[in-house]
Protein backbone atom coordinates (compact mmCIF):
# COMPACT_ATOMS: atom_id res chain seq x y z
CA UNK A 1 0.00 0.00 0.00
CA UNK A 2 2.81 2.51 0.94
CA UNK A 3 3.68 1.88 -2.68
CA UNK A 4 0.90 3.99 -3.87
CA UNK A 5 2.37 7.24 -2.75
CA UNK A 6 5.64 6.81 -5.51
CA UNK A 7 3.19 5.62 -8.25
CA UNK A 8 2.41 2.68 -10.35
CA UNK A 9 5.82 3.23 -11.97
CA UNK A 10 8.00 3.03 -8.89
CA UNK A 11 5.82 0.33 -7.35
CA UNK A 12 6.63 -1.73 -10.59
CA UNK A 13 10.36 -1.03 -10.90
CA UNK A 14 10.72 -2.22 -6.51
CA UNK A 15 8.47 -5.19 -7.95
CA UNK A 16 11.14 -5.87 -10.95
CA UNK A 17 14.30 -5.31 -8.72
CA UNK A 18 12.58 -7.81 -6.04
CA UNK A 19 12.15 -10.24 -8.88
CA UNK A 20 15.37 -10.36 -10.19
CA UNK A 21 17.06 -11.13 -6.80
CA UNK A 22 16.79 -14.63 -6.13
CA UNK A 23 17.59 -15.42 -9.92
CA UNK A 24 20.86 -13.31 -9.81
CA UNK A 25 21.75 -14.80 -6.52
CA UNK A 26 21.41 -18.04 -7.64
CA UNK A 27 23.38 -17.68 -11.01
CA UNK A 28 25.95 -15.73 -8.64
CA UNK A 29 26.12 -19.18 -6.39
CA UNK A 30 26.38 -21.18 -9.54
CA UNK A 31 29.23 -19.40 -11.07
CA UNK A 32 31.07 -19.38 -7.58
CA UNK A 33 30.35 -23.21 -7.27
CA UNK A 34 31.64 -23.93 -10.59
CA UNK A 35 34.71 -22.09 -9.83
CA UNK A 36 35.50 -22.94 -6.42
CA UNK A 37 36.28 -26.80 -8.06
CA UNK A 38 33.96 -28.40 -5.23
CA UNK A 39 31.72 -29.84 -8.26
CA UNK A 40 32.75 -31.82 -10.90
CA UNK A 41 32.42 -28.72 -13.25
CA UNK A 42 31.18 -30.71 -16.06
CA UNK A 43 27.82 -31.54 -13.90
CA UNK A 44 27.95 -27.68 -13.78
CA UNK A 45 29.42 -25.87 -15.67
CA UNK A 46 30.77 -22.21 -15.39
CA UNK A 47 28.11 -19.70 -16.77
CA UNK A 48 30.51 -18.58 -19.50
CA UNK A 49 30.87 -21.86 -21.06
CA UNK A 50 26.85 -22.17 -21.21
CA UNK A 51 27.72 -18.70 -22.99
CA UNK A 52 30.72 -19.35 -25.28
CA UNK A 53 28.43 -23.29 -26.23
CA UNK A 54 25.22 -21.21 -27.22
CA UNK A 55 27.14 -18.86 -28.85
CA UNK A 56 29.26 -21.48 -30.82
CA UNK A 57 25.83 -23.57 -32.01
CA UNK A 58 24.28 -20.18 -32.61
CA UNK A 59 26.51 -19.13 -35.46
CA UNK A 60 27.51 -22.78 -36.53
CA UNK A 61 23.51 -22.49 -37.54
CA UNK A 62 23.30 -26.46 -35.74
CA UNK A 63 21.21 -24.76 -32.96
CA UNK A 64 19.01 -23.30 -35.70
CA UNK A 65 18.55 -26.32 -37.77
CA UNK A 66 17.89 -28.41 -34.69
CA UNK A 67 15.35 -25.76 -34.22
CA UNK A 68 13.65 -25.27 -37.71
CA UNK A 69 14.11 -29.32 -37.91
CA UNK A 70 11.78 -29.34 -34.30
CA UNK A 71 9.07 -26.57 -35.41
CA UNK A 72 8.74 -28.36 -38.85
CA UNK A 73 7.96 -31.06 -37.41
CA UNK A 74 5.65 -29.58 -34.51
CA UNK A 75 3.64 -27.65 -37.30
CA UNK A 76 2.99 -30.69 -39.62
CA UNK A 77 1.68 -32.79 -36.56
CA UNK A 78 -0.17 -29.51 -35.43
CA UNK A 79 -2.06 -28.57 -38.78
CA UNK A 80 -2.81 -32.43 -39.32
CA UNK A 81 -3.89 -33.44 -35.49
CA UNK A 82 -5.78 -29.67 -35.69
CA UNK A 83 -8.08 -30.55 -39.08
CA UNK A 84 -8.42 -34.14 -37.87
CA UNK A 85 -9.58 -32.77 -34.64
CA UNK A 86 -11.52 -30.19 -35.76
CA UNK A 87 -13.73 -32.40 -37.97
CA UNK A 88 -14.05 -35.07 -35.39
CA UNK A 89 -15.44 -32.41 -33.02
CA UNK A 90 -18.08 -31.06 -35.84
CA UNK A 91 -19.42 -34.44 -35.73
CA UNK A 92 -19.67 -35.03 -31.95
CA UNK A 93 -21.01 -31.82 -31.50
CA UNK A 94 -23.89 -31.75 -34.29
CA UNK A 95 -24.66 -35.30 -34.41
CA UNK A 96 -26.18 -36.53 -31.12
CA UNK A 97 -26.01 -40.30 -32.63
CA UNK A 98 -21.95 -39.95 -33.12
CA UNK A 99 -21.72 -38.02 -29.71
CA UNK A 100 -23.78 -41.12 -28.40
CA UNK A 101 -21.48 -43.54 -29.96
CA UNK A 102 -17.88 -42.05 -29.75
CA UNK A 103 -18.10 -39.54 -26.90
CA UNK A 104 -17.63 -41.92 -24.14
CA UNK A 105 -14.71 -44.06 -25.46
CA UNK A 106 -13.08 -40.86 -26.62
CA UNK A 107 -13.31 -39.32 -22.80
CA UNK A 108 -11.73 -42.76 -22.02
CA UNK A 109 -9.06 -43.10 -24.23
CA UNK A 110 -8.13 -39.68 -23.46
CA UNK A 111 -7.04 -40.37 -19.91
CA UNK A 112 -3.96 -42.64 -21.14
CA UNK A 113 -1.31 -40.37 -20.53
CA UNK A 114 -0.07 -38.92 -23.91
CA UNK A 115 3.57 -40.40 -23.72
CA UNK A 116 2.22 -43.82 -23.07
CA UNK A 117 1.34 -43.44 -26.89
CA UNK A 118 4.56 -43.56 -27.87
CA UNK A 119 5.83 -47.31 -27.61
CA UNK A 120 2.72 -48.15 -29.68
CA UNK A 121 2.77 -45.73 -32.11
CA UNK A 122 6.29 -46.84 -31.76
CA UNK A 123 5.80 -50.21 -33.09
CA UNK A 124 3.65 -49.29 -35.91
CA UNK A 125 4.91 -45.86 -37.44
CA UNK A 126 8.61 -46.94 -36.78
CA UNK A 127 11.15 -44.18 -35.24
CA UNK A 128 10.94 -41.78 -38.30
CA UNK A 129 9.45 -38.23 -39.02
CA UNK A 130 5.68 -40.13 -39.95
CA UNK A 131 5.44 -41.74 -36.64
CA UNK A 132 6.64 -38.25 -34.73
CA UNK A 133 4.05 -36.52 -36.42
CA UNK A 134 1.29 -38.84 -35.85
CA UNK A 135 1.89 -38.32 -31.91
CA UNK A 136 1.93 -34.65 -32.22
CA UNK A 137 -0.92 -34.99 -34.47
CA UNK A 138 -2.39 -36.94 -31.80
CA UNK A 139 -1.31 -34.06 -28.87
CA UNK A 140 -2.76 -31.76 -31.29
CA UNK A 141 -6.25 -33.17 -31.74
CA UNK A 142 -7.53 -33.81 -28.51
CA UNK A 143 -8.19 -30.58 -26.75
CA UNK A 144 -9.25 -29.59 -30.44
CA UNK A 145 -11.54 -31.86 -30.27
CA UNK A 146 -12.74 -31.23 -26.49
CA UNK A 147 -13.34 -27.67 -27.15
CA UNK A 148 -14.94 -27.69 -30.76
CA UNK A 149 -17.78 -29.82 -29.28
CA UNK A 150 -18.40 -28.11 -26.18
CA UNK A 151 -18.31 -24.67 -28.23
CA UNK A 152 -21.08 -26.20 -30.51
CA UNK A 153 -23.00 -27.49 -27.57
CA UNK A 154 -22.76 -24.13 -26.01
CA UNK A 155 -24.38 -22.27 -29.24
CA UNK A 156 -26.92 -20.27 -27.49
CA UNK A 157 -30.20 -21.65 -27.74
CA UNK A 158 -31.70 -18.17 -29.12
CA UNK A 159 -29.20 -18.21 -32.17
CA UNK A 160 -30.36 -21.72 -33.01
CA UNK A 161 -33.90 -20.68 -33.01
CA UNK A 162 -33.61 -17.28 -35.46
CA UNK A 163 -31.98 -19.88 -37.96
CA UNK A 164 -35.05 -22.09 -37.74
CA UNK A 165 -37.26 -18.95 -38.41
CA UNK A 166 -35.35 -18.88 -41.52
CA UNK A 167 -35.43 -22.05 -42.16
CA UNK A 168 -31.35 -22.62 -42.70
CA UNK A 169 -30.20 -25.43 -44.16
CA UNK A 170 -27.51 -27.82 -42.43
CA UNK A 171 -24.35 -25.99 -44.07
CA UNK A 172 -25.90 -22.62 -43.37
CA UNK A 173 -26.72 -23.70 -39.97
CA UNK A 174 -23.09 -24.85 -39.16
CA UNK A 175 -21.51 -21.96 -41.06
CA UNK A 176 -23.78 -18.75 -39.65
CA UNK A 177 -24.50 -20.03 -36.45
CA UNK A 178 -22.67 -23.09 -34.85
CA UNK A 179 -19.07 -21.98 -35.86
CA UNK A 180 -19.11 -18.19 -35.15
CA UNK A 181 -20.68 -19.10 -31.67
CA UNK A 182 -18.36 -21.50 -31.11
CA UNK A 183 -15.25 -19.18 -32.31
CA UNK A 184 -13.66 -18.40 -28.40
CA UNK A 185 -13.81 -22.31 -27.37
CA UNK A 186 -11.84 -23.15 -30.79
CA UNK A 187 -9.76 -20.58 -30.65
CA UNK A 188 -9.03 -22.25 -27.58
CA UNK A 189 -8.60 -25.41 -28.25
CA UNK A 190 -5.89 -23.92 -31.16
CA UNK A 191 -4.30 -22.35 -28.95
CA UNK A 192 -3.94 -25.52 -26.40
CA UNK A 193 -3.23 -27.79 -29.05
CA UNK A 194 -0.18 -25.65 -30.07
CA UNK A 195 0.89 -25.66 -26.59
CA UNK A 196 0.43 -29.49 -26.29
CA UNK A 197 1.72 -30.04 -29.95
CA UNK A 198 5.31 -28.62 -29.36
CA UNK A 199 5.34 -30.63 -25.56
CA UNK A 200 4.57 -33.65 -28.02
CA UNK A 201 7.53 -32.81 -30.31
CA UNK A 202 9.70 -32.53 -27.52
CA UNK A 203 8.29 -36.23 -26.06
CA UNK A 204 8.28 -37.67 -29.26
CA UNK A 205 12.45 -36.62 -29.87
CA UNK A 206 13.35 -37.96 -26.65
CA UNK A 207 12.00 -41.16 -27.23
CA UNK A 208 12.16 -41.90 -30.66
CA UNK A 209 15.93 -40.32 -30.92
CA UNK A 210 16.46 -40.10 -34.84
CA UNK A 211 16.98 -36.93 -36.58
CA UNK A 212 17.88 -33.70 -36.00
CA UNK A 213 15.60 -31.69 -33.82
CA UNK A 214 15.87 -30.05 -30.33
CA UNK A 215 14.49 -32.52 -28.30
CA UNK A 216 17.58 -34.95 -29.69
CA UNK A 217 20.47 -32.01 -28.76
CA UNK A 218 19.35 -32.65 -25.54
CA UNK A 219 19.42 -36.45 -25.13
CA UNK A 220 23.03 -36.13 -27.21
CA UNK A 221 23.88 -33.74 -24.56
CA UNK A 222 22.95 -35.65 -21.79
CA UNK A 223 24.39 -39.02 -23.06
CA UNK A 224 27.75 -36.98 -23.36
CA UNK A 225 27.37 -35.36 -20.17
CA UNK A 226 27.87 -32.00 -21.76
CA UNK A 227 25.76 -30.27 -19.45
CA UNK A 228 26.05 -27.16 -21.29
CA UNK A 229 24.00 -28.52 -24.15
CA UNK A 230 21.32 -29.55 -21.99
CA UNK A 231 20.86 -26.36 -20.19
CA UNK A 232 21.24 -24.87 -23.57
CA UNK A 233 18.58 -27.17 -24.70
CA UNK A 234 16.23 -26.29 -22.30
CA UNK A 235 16.04 -22.59 -22.64
CA UNK A 236 15.55 -22.92 -25.78
CA UNK A 237 13.13 -25.36 -25.49
CA UNK A 238 11.01 -23.32 -22.89
CA UNK A 239 11.68 -19.49 -24.98
CA UNK A 240 9.63 -21.26 -28.21
CA UNK A 241 6.82 -22.62 -25.92
CA UNK A 242 6.60 -19.34 -24.22
CA UNK A 243 7.17 -17.04 -27.85
CA UNK A 244 4.07 -19.94 -28.96
CA UNK A 245 1.65 -19.27 -26.16
CA UNK A 246 2.55 -15.60 -26.32
CA UNK A 247 1.84 -15.59 -30.05
CA UNK A 248 -0.98 -17.87 -29.39
CA UNK A 249 -2.93 -15.16 -27.00
CA UNK A 250 -1.79 -12.29 -28.82
CA UNK A 251 -3.80 -13.82 -32.03
CA UNK A 252 -6.46 -14.65 -30.07
CA UNK A 253 -7.08 -11.11 -28.52
CA UNK A 254 -6.81 -9.78 -32.06
CA UNK A 255 -9.09 -12.15 -33.20
CA UNK A 256 -11.83 -12.23 -31.00
CA UNK A 257 -11.54 -8.77 -28.96
CA UNK A 258 -14.35 -9.23 -27.02
CA UNK A 259 -14.00 -12.06 -25.06
CA UNK A 260 -11.14 -10.25 -22.57
CA UNK A 261 -14.20 -7.76 -21.65
CA UNK A 262 -16.65 -10.95 -21.28
CA UNK B 1 -15.27 -27.93 -16.47
CA UNK B 2 -17.94 -25.80 -18.18
CA UNK B 3 -19.16 -28.80 -19.60
CA UNK B 4 -19.61 -30.44 -17.14
CA UNK B 5 -22.13 -27.84 -15.59
CA UNK B 6 -24.05 -27.64 -18.61
CA UNK B 7 -24.65 -31.55 -18.10
CA UNK B 8 -25.96 -31.18 -14.36
CA UNK B 9 -28.13 -28.51 -15.66
CA UNK B 10 -29.60 -30.12 -18.46
CA UNK B 11 -29.89 -33.61 -16.71
CA UNK B 12 -31.62 -31.27 -13.67
CA UNK B 13 -33.84 -30.54 -16.24
CA UNK B 14 -35.60 -33.67 -16.99
CA UNK B 15 -35.60 -34.36 -13.49
CA UNK B 16 -37.80 -31.60 -12.92
CA UNK B 17 -39.69 -32.30 -16.08
CA UNK B 18 -40.48 -35.95 -14.83
CA UNK B 19 -40.91 -34.89 -11.37
CA UNK B 20 -44.83 -33.64 -12.86
CA UNK B 21 -45.85 -37.08 -13.86
CA UNK B 22 -45.78 -40.29 -11.97
CA UNK B 23 -42.92 -41.00 -10.24
CA UNK B 24 -42.30 -45.07 -11.40
CA UNK B 25 -43.30 -43.90 -15.05
CA UNK B 26 -40.18 -41.15 -14.38
CA UNK B 27 -37.66 -43.88 -12.75
CA UNK B 28 -38.47 -46.21 -15.53
CA UNK B 29 -37.96 -43.78 -18.22
CA UNK B 30 -34.87 -42.97 -16.75
CA UNK B 31 -33.46 -46.38 -16.73
CA UNK B 32 -34.62 -46.60 -20.25
CA UNK B 33 -32.79 -43.90 -20.65
CA UNK B 34 -29.83 -45.35 -19.10
CA UNK B 35 -29.87 -48.65 -20.96
CA UNK B 36 -30.29 -46.70 -24.67
CA UNK B 37 -27.51 -44.62 -23.54
CA UNK B 38 -25.47 -47.78 -22.90
CA UNK B 39 -26.60 -49.84 -26.36
CA UNK B 40 -25.21 -46.80 -28.14
CA UNK B 41 -21.99 -46.26 -26.32
CA UNK B 42 -21.61 -50.23 -26.68
CA UNK B 43 -21.31 -49.36 -31.15
CA UNK B 44 -18.34 -48.64 -31.31
CA UNK B 45 -16.45 -51.41 -29.06
CA UNK B 46 -18.69 -54.05 -30.90
CA UNK B 47 -17.78 -52.62 -34.25
CA UNK B 48 -13.69 -52.46 -33.30
CA UNK B 49 -14.18 -55.55 -31.72
CA UNK B 50 -15.73 -57.36 -34.42
CA UNK B 51 -13.24 -55.67 -37.70
CA UNK B 52 -10.57 -56.70 -35.09
CA UNK B 53 -11.13 -60.68 -34.39
CA UNK B 54 -12.10 -60.70 -38.15
CA UNK B 55 -8.81 -59.35 -39.45
CA UNK B 56 -6.70 -61.46 -37.19
CA UNK B 57 -8.32 -64.45 -37.72
CA UNK B 58 -8.50 -63.93 -41.60
CA UNK B 59 -4.51 -62.74 -41.06
CA UNK B 60 -4.92 -59.53 -42.84
CA UNK B 61 -4.31 -57.63 -39.63
CA UNK B 62 -0.54 -59.26 -38.84
CA UNK B 63 0.11 -60.23 -34.80
CA UNK B 64 3.14 -57.54 -35.00
CA UNK B 65 0.69 -54.59 -36.19
CA UNK B 66 -2.60 -56.19 -33.78
CA UNK B 67 -2.30 -59.27 -31.73
CA UNK B 68 -5.71 -61.22 -31.13
CA UNK B 69 -8.30 -59.49 -28.65
CA UNK B 70 -8.14 -62.89 -26.66
CA UNK B 71 -3.98 -62.60 -26.70
CA UNK B 72 -4.49 -59.26 -25.15
CA UNK B 73 -6.77 -60.34 -22.49
CA UNK B 74 -5.03 -63.96 -21.99
CA UNK B 75 -1.85 -61.45 -21.35
CA UNK B 76 -3.49 -59.35 -19.28
CA UNK B 77 -5.25 -62.41 -17.12
CA UNK B 78 -1.98 -64.35 -16.85
CA UNK B 79 -0.25 -60.83 -15.64
CA UNK B 80 -2.45 -60.48 -12.91
CA UNK B 81 -2.47 -63.98 -11.85
CA UNK B 82 1.94 -63.83 -11.86
CA UNK B 83 1.39 -60.58 -9.69
CA UNK B 84 3.31 -58.82 -12.42
CA UNK B 85 0.52 -55.88 -13.09
CA UNK B 86 0.35 -55.57 -9.19
CA UNK B 87 3.91 -55.13 -8.45
CA UNK B 88 5.00 -52.76 -11.27
CA UNK B 89 1.58 -50.60 -10.59
CA UNK B 90 2.51 -50.89 -6.92
CA UNK B 91 6.12 -49.47 -7.65
CA UNK B 92 4.78 -46.66 -9.91
CA UNK B 93 1.44 -45.71 -7.23
CA UNK B 94 4.43 -45.11 -4.66
CA UNK B 95 6.44 -43.28 -6.79
CA UNK B 96 3.69 -40.92 -7.06
CA UNK B 97 2.29 -40.87 -3.42
CA UNK B 98 5.63 -40.07 -2.18
CA UNK B 99 6.36 -37.80 -5.53
CA UNK B 100 3.17 -35.82 -5.20
CA UNK B 101 3.06 -35.88 -1.38
CA UNK B 102 6.34 -34.29 -1.65
CA UNK B 103 5.58 -31.58 -4.24
CA UNK B 104 2.04 -30.27 -2.68
CA UNK B 105 3.45 -29.81 0.56
CA UNK B 106 6.29 -27.44 -0.65
CA UNK B 107 3.88 -26.26 -3.24
CA UNK B 108 1.12 -25.44 -0.58
CA UNK B 109 3.81 -23.99 1.70
CA UNK B 110 4.90 -21.67 -1.29
CA UNK B 111 1.91 -20.52 -2.51
CA UNK B 112 0.58 -20.06 0.96
CA UNK B 113 3.35 -17.56 1.26
CA UNK B 114 2.88 -15.85 -1.89
CA UNK B 115 -0.41 -15.71 -1.63
CA UNK B 116 -0.55 -13.94 2.11
CA UNK B 117 2.03 -12.12 1.41
CA UNK B 118 2.92 -9.37 -1.49
CA UNK B 119 6.65 -9.36 -0.54
CA UNK B 120 7.78 -12.74 -0.92
CA UNK B 121 5.37 -13.26 -4.16
CA UNK B 122 7.12 -10.32 -5.59
CA UNK B 123 10.51 -11.93 -4.82
CA UNK B 124 9.70 -15.69 -5.72
CA UNK B 125 6.98 -14.92 -8.50
CA UNK B 126 9.60 -13.96 -11.88
CA UNK B 127 12.05 -17.11 -10.70
CA UNK B 128 8.54 -19.13 -10.29
CA UNK B 129 7.10 -18.84 -13.22
CA UNK B 130 10.75 -19.72 -15.27
CA UNK B 131 10.34 -22.81 -13.47
CA UNK B 132 6.81 -23.62 -14.53
CA UNK B 133 7.71 -22.71 -17.97
CA UNK B 134 9.86 -24.96 -18.52
CA UNK B 135 7.81 -28.45 -19.04
CA UNK B 136 8.34 -31.70 -16.48
CA UNK B 137 9.63 -33.53 -19.60
CA UNK B 138 12.09 -31.10 -20.61
CA UNK B 139 13.75 -30.86 -16.75
CA UNK B 140 14.04 -34.72 -16.92
CA UNK B 141 17.71 -34.59 -18.84
CA UNK B 142 18.89 -31.73 -16.60
CA UNK B 143 17.56 -34.05 -13.33
CA UNK B 144 19.02 -36.98 -14.85
CA UNK B 145 22.42 -35.34 -15.10
CA UNK B 146 22.46 -34.00 -11.60
CA UNK B 147 20.63 -36.80 -9.65
CA UNK B 148 21.59 -39.70 -11.50
CA UNK B 149 18.68 -42.35 -12.58
CA UNK B 150 17.63 -43.61 -9.34
CA UNK B 151 14.56 -43.28 -7.41
CA UNK B 152 15.14 -39.76 -6.31
CA UNK B 153 15.02 -38.54 -9.57
CA UNK B 154 11.41 -39.77 -10.18
CA UNK B 155 10.59 -38.70 -7.11
CA UNK B 156 11.77 -35.46 -7.77
CA UNK B 157 10.69 -34.68 -11.41
CA UNK B 158 6.82 -35.98 -10.20
CA UNK B 159 7.15 -33.52 -6.79
CA UNK B 160 7.86 -30.47 -9.51
CA UNK B 161 4.97 -31.32 -11.68
CA UNK B 162 2.92 -31.74 -8.64
CA UNK B 163 4.03 -28.50 -7.07
CA UNK B 164 3.61 -25.67 -10.35
CA UNK B 165 0.10 -26.15 -9.91
CA UNK B 166 -0.46 -26.09 -6.47
CA UNK B 167 1.38 -22.99 -5.36
CA UNK B 168 -0.29 -21.04 -8.32
CA UNK B 169 -3.51 -22.24 -7.33
CA UNK B 170 -3.16 -21.81 -3.63
CA UNK B 171 -1.64 -18.45 -4.07
CA UNK B 172 -4.49 -17.53 -6.19
CA UNK B 173 -6.96 -18.78 -4.55
CA UNK B 174 -5.87 -16.92 -1.16
CA UNK B 175 -5.02 -13.76 -3.26
CA UNK B 176 -9.01 -13.68 -4.51
CA UNK B 177 -10.21 -14.41 -0.75
CA UNK B 178 -13.00 -11.82 -1.39
CA UNK B 179 -12.50 -8.45 0.87
CA UNK B 180 -16.32 -8.53 1.87
CA UNK B 181 -15.19 -11.29 3.76
CA UNK B 182 -12.25 -9.79 5.17
CA UNK B 183 -14.18 -6.25 6.12
CA UNK B 184 -16.87 -8.75 8.19
CA UNK B 185 -13.24 -10.56 10.33
CA UNK B 186 -12.31 -6.74 10.89
CA UNK B 187 -15.32 -5.95 11.89
CA UNK B 188 -15.74 -8.80 14.14
CA UNK B 189 -11.78 -7.62 15.10
CA UNK B 190 -10.80 -11.17 14.45
CA UNK B 191 -6.44 -11.59 15.12
CA UNK B 192 -4.30 -12.36 12.60
CA UNK B 193 -4.64 -15.90 13.39
CA UNK B 194 -7.95 -16.00 13.87
CA UNK B 195 -8.54 -14.03 10.38
CA UNK B 196 -5.85 -16.99 8.77
CA UNK B 197 -7.53 -20.12 10.10
CA UNK B 198 -11.53 -19.02 10.06
CA UNK B 199 -11.58 -16.84 6.79
CA UNK B 200 -8.77 -17.04 4.60
CA UNK B 201 -8.14 -20.90 4.65
CA UNK B 202 -11.58 -21.97 4.34
CA UNK B 203 -12.28 -19.46 1.74
CA UNK B 204 -9.73 -20.77 -0.40
CA UNK B 205 -9.79 -24.11 0.25
CA UNK B 206 -12.25 -25.20 -3.29
CA UNK B 207 -9.03 -23.06 -5.09
CA UNK B 208 -6.21 -25.28 -3.60
CA UNK B 209 -8.06 -28.19 -3.76
CA UNK B 210 -8.31 -27.60 -7.95
CA UNK B 211 -4.78 -27.36 -7.57
CA UNK B 212 -3.84 -30.44 -6.24
CA UNK B 213 -6.32 -32.08 -8.71
CA UNK B 214 -4.21 -30.70 -11.37
CA UNK B 215 -1.08 -31.36 -9.56
CA UNK B 216 -2.21 -35.20 -9.12
CA UNK B 217 -3.10 -35.44 -12.77
CA UNK B 218 0.50 -33.85 -13.91
CA UNK B 219 2.05 -36.34 -11.21
CA UNK B 220 0.50 -39.75 -12.87
CA UNK B 221 1.59 -38.00 -16.34
CA UNK B 222 5.33 -37.08 -15.52
CA UNK B 223 5.71 -40.51 -13.78
CA UNK B 224 4.90 -42.05 -17.27
CA UNK B 225 7.23 -40.07 -18.95
CA UNK B 226 10.27 -40.34 -16.44
CA UNK B 227 9.82 -44.41 -16.30
CA UNK B 228 9.53 -43.97 -20.03
CA UNK B 229 13.09 -42.58 -19.79
CA UNK B 230 14.85 -44.19 -17.08
CA UNK B 231 13.43 -47.08 -14.86
CA UNK B 232 13.58 -50.80 -14.59
CA UNK B 233 10.49 -51.21 -12.74
CA UNK B 234 6.85 -49.33 -13.02
CA UNK B 235 4.04 -49.24 -15.57
CA UNK B 236 6.27 -46.74 -17.66
CA UNK B 237 9.13 -49.59 -17.88
CA UNK B 238 6.73 -52.05 -18.62
CA UNK B 239 5.43 -50.13 -21.67
CA UNK B 240 8.85 -49.70 -22.81
CA UNK B 241 9.82 -53.24 -22.13
CA UNK B 242 6.64 -54.21 -24.29
CA UNK B 243 8.02 -52.22 -26.89
CA UNK B 244 11.68 -53.67 -27.28
CA UNK B 245 10.22 -57.12 -27.17
CA UNK B 246 7.35 -56.05 -29.95
CA UNK B 247 5.32 -57.44 -27.04
CA UNK B 248 2.41 -55.32 -28.03
CA UNK B 249 -0.12 -57.33 -25.78
CA UNK B 250 1.90 -56.25 -22.51
CA UNK B 251 1.99 -52.67 -24.33
CA UNK B 252 -1.78 -52.38 -24.87
CA UNK B 253 -2.22 -54.08 -20.99
CA UNK B 254 0.18 -51.35 -19.30
CA UNK B 255 -1.35 -48.27 -21.71
CA UNK B 256 -4.69 -49.68 -20.07
CA UNK B 257 -3.32 -49.78 -16.80
CA UNK B 258 -2.08 -46.15 -16.72
CA UNK B 259 -5.46 -45.02 -18.05
CA UNK B 260 -7.29 -46.95 -16.13
CA UNK B 261 -5.56 -45.61 -12.75
CA UNK B 262 -5.21 -41.74 -14.25
CA UNK B 263 -9.14 -41.98 -15.05
CA UNK B 264 -10.13 -43.30 -11.23
CA UNK B 265 -7.45 -40.51 -9.23
CA UNK B 266 -8.85 -38.08 -11.25
CA UNK B 267 -12.81 -39.24 -10.72
CA UNK B 268 -12.12 -39.35 -7.24
CA UNK B 269 -10.60 -36.18 -6.93
CA UNK B 270 -13.50 -34.81 -9.08
CA UNK B 271 -16.02 -35.87 -6.43
CA UNK B 272 -14.01 -34.36 -3.56
CA UNK B 273 -14.00 -31.37 -5.20
CA UNK B 274 -17.60 -30.81 -6.31
CA UNK B 275 -18.49 -31.19 -2.39
CA UNK B 276 -15.66 -28.59 -1.57
CA UNK B 277 -17.50 -26.44 -4.62
CA UNK B 278 -20.89 -26.73 -2.98
CA UNK B 279 -20.13 -24.27 -0.05
CA UNK B 280 -18.05 -22.06 -1.73
CA UNK B 281 -18.66 -18.66 -1.11
CA UNK B 282 -17.77 -15.83 -3.31
CA UNK B 283 -20.36 -13.32 -1.65
CA UNK B 284 -21.47 -12.68 1.76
Amino acid sequence: MSDAAFGPEAATSKRLRRGLVLPLALLLLWEATSHSGLVNPQFLPPLEKVGTTAWRELTSGELLFDLLASLRRDLSGFAIGTGLGGAIGILLGLSSIADRIFTAWFNGLKQIALLAWIPLISIWFGFDQAAKVVFIALAAAIPVILNVVEGIRGASRKDVEVGEIFKFTRPQFIVLIYLPSALPSILTGIHLALIYSWLATIGAEYFMAVGPGIGGLIIAGRERFEMDMVLLGIVVLGGVGFAIDRLATLLEDRIIPWRRVA
Amino acid sequence: MASDVTISRVAGDIDVTSAGGDTSLASSDRAWRGIARLGWTLVFPVVVLSIWISGANTGWLPEQILPRPTDVLNTLLEMLRSGELKTHTAVSLLRVIYGFAAGATVGFALGAAMGLSRTVDDYVRPLFTAIAQVPALAWIPLAMLLLGIGETLKIVVIAKAAFVPVVMNTSAGIRNVSPQLLEVAETLQFSTWQKLCLVVLPASIPSVFTGLRYGLTHSWISLVSVELVASSEGLGYLLVWGRQMFWLDTVLVSMLVIGLVGFLSDKVLAVVEQHLQQWKVDHV
